[in-house]
């Protein structure tokens, strides 16, 4: 158990620092980032209770907020990721969930695309109209959503896929 | 009373959710306030200092360009001083009457972002550097922002590339004043709004700071007229500015202290009174 919430708080750290120096100033095109950090979010683990991912989720937010000045957004989003994902386990994985069976390191991909991507334009949908903040710039913020998730949804896909631990 | 206890022990998930979903709320309408104070900024040790190790090594990364930039400086300065009219090494009579309006510091920026709606730079100066809320910070090439919040040896700024900037500003050849704004959307443009019809603009006019608050002084650059349109109400113009500052890249920036600051809030606000 001990080794198991030091891989965690390992990830933790790696993802936060991955995302606050590295991904937050790819600026590709002039405005798309990744937003990697909710990988962590993504693979904590299933049995886990869910207040602890939530409490964990909003740290992690708060981090990342303080880190890029934006007040309360990452947070916010984060939260609400957290708070949402049974459901889109159940969506994307069906009966393994049920069975409380999912790993993630062994699913076949399809439906870990549907599981990260809907996940992602979930997370940045709301991210990105807390950002903007106004309703009348809609397109700018689905403009924002579209284009930052593409690259998210590729990069956390690679990052699931690559350190993976294959066990055989 | 056992209602409500089990009420919240079945719905413990959701009830912690709104409650955190409602603090993230709550720290995110406060950032779209001005100069509210803010809990969650990058003004501190451990933000400063993780940005500071990274910055060590990525900044001989751009050595060259702010290279360049400094001789650019250099230059135009040396310009000045060999132009100036007076003789620049008489030297002052009695330095006891000489009397400084502002005074400059130079910081490092260690972290810069321009995709967002609202921006704001993280400096290597603070409070005990004596930087304090509301100092103009500008580069060689013209104006980056104002600084938003310090802590001991890191400042936040709030960059003109932030859609709660209002920074008063000027067409240089005409003195027709408005104020600068930015609509979120190109980081090379901003905006300058409330231009009287009446003012004789023309593409091209250089837009610079109009000196009427007391955070910038008069005639930094900002940039140039790019083109223009009637506002809605057709008074006034609406000017897309294109800036002198490439605002994607910044390397040092100067922070201006007006010293005669405090006076000059006093003396407005006791004619407000």
């Amino acid at each position: 158990m001990t080794s198991f919430s030091g891989v965690l708080s390992l990830r933790f750290i790696a993802l936060l620092l991955a995302q606050v120096v590295i991904c937050n100033n790819i600026n590709f095109l002039g405005y798309i980032n990744p937003y990697i950090y909710i990988v962590f979010i993504f693979l904590f683990p299933i049995r886990d209770s869910r207040i602890v991912l939530l409490l964990v989720s909003f740290l992690l937010g708060m981090l990342v907020d303080m880190f890029s000045d934006s007040g309360g957004v990452h947070a916010a989003a984060a939260v609400t990721l957290a708070y949402a994902r049974p459901l889109l386990l159940k969506m994307s994985f069906g009966m393994l969930y049920e069975h409380q069976s999912v790993k993630f390191s062994n699913t076949d991909i399809g439906s870990l695309i549907t599981y990260v991507g809907l996940g992602t334009l979930l997370h940045h949908f709301i991210l990105f109209s807390l950002e903007v903040f106004n309703i009348s710039n809609i397109l700018l913020i689905l403009k924002k959503t579209l284009f930052s998730g593409i690259f998210t949804i590729i990069l956390s896909i690679l990052i699931i896929v690559l350190f993976s631990r294959n066990k055989k | 009373m056992q209602q409500i206890i089990n009420f919240v022990i079945r719905n413990k998930t959701f009830l912690l959710f709104l409650l955190l979903f409602t603090i993230s709320l709550t720290l995110t309408i406060q950032s779209h306030s001005y100069h509210r104070s803010k809990f969650i900024n990058s003004a501190n040790a451990l933000t400063g200092g993780v940005y500071g190790t990274f910055n060590s090594i990525g900044k001989y990364f751009s050595l060259k360009d702010q290279n360049k930039i400094l001789v650019e400086e250099n230059k135009r300065l040396r310009n000045e001083l060999f132009n100036l009219n007076k003789p620049a090494n008489t030297s002052q009579l009695d330095t006891t009457q000489s009397r400084r309006n502002y005074k400059v510091t130079t910081a490092e920026v260690y972290k810069n972002s321009y995709s967002s709606t609202n921006n704001y730079l993280t400096i290597n100066k603070g409070e005990n550097d004596s930087i304090k809320e509301d100092f103009g910070v500008i580069s060689s090439k013209g104006i980056i922002g104002i600084i938003d919040n310090t802590s001991n040896n890191y400042s936040t700024v709030l960059s003109i590339l932030n859609t709660n900037s209002k920074i008063n500003a000027k067409v240089k050849a005409t003195n027709h004043l408005g104020s600068l704004e930015w609509d979120g959307k190109s980081p090379y443009f901003t905006q300058l709004v409330d231009v009287s019809k009446f003012a004789p603009i023309k593409v091209g006019d250089t837009i610079e700071t109009g000196g009427q608050s007391a955070i910038f002084p008069k005639g930094i650059g900002i940039g140039t007229i790019e083109k223009f349109e009637t506002d809605i109400s057709g008074d006034t113009y609406n000017i897309e500015v294109k800036l002198f500052n490439d605002m994607t890249n910044i390397g040092t920036v100067y922070i201006i202290n007006n010293l005669d600051k405090e006076e000059i809030i006093n003396l407005e606000s006791s004619v407000d009174d």
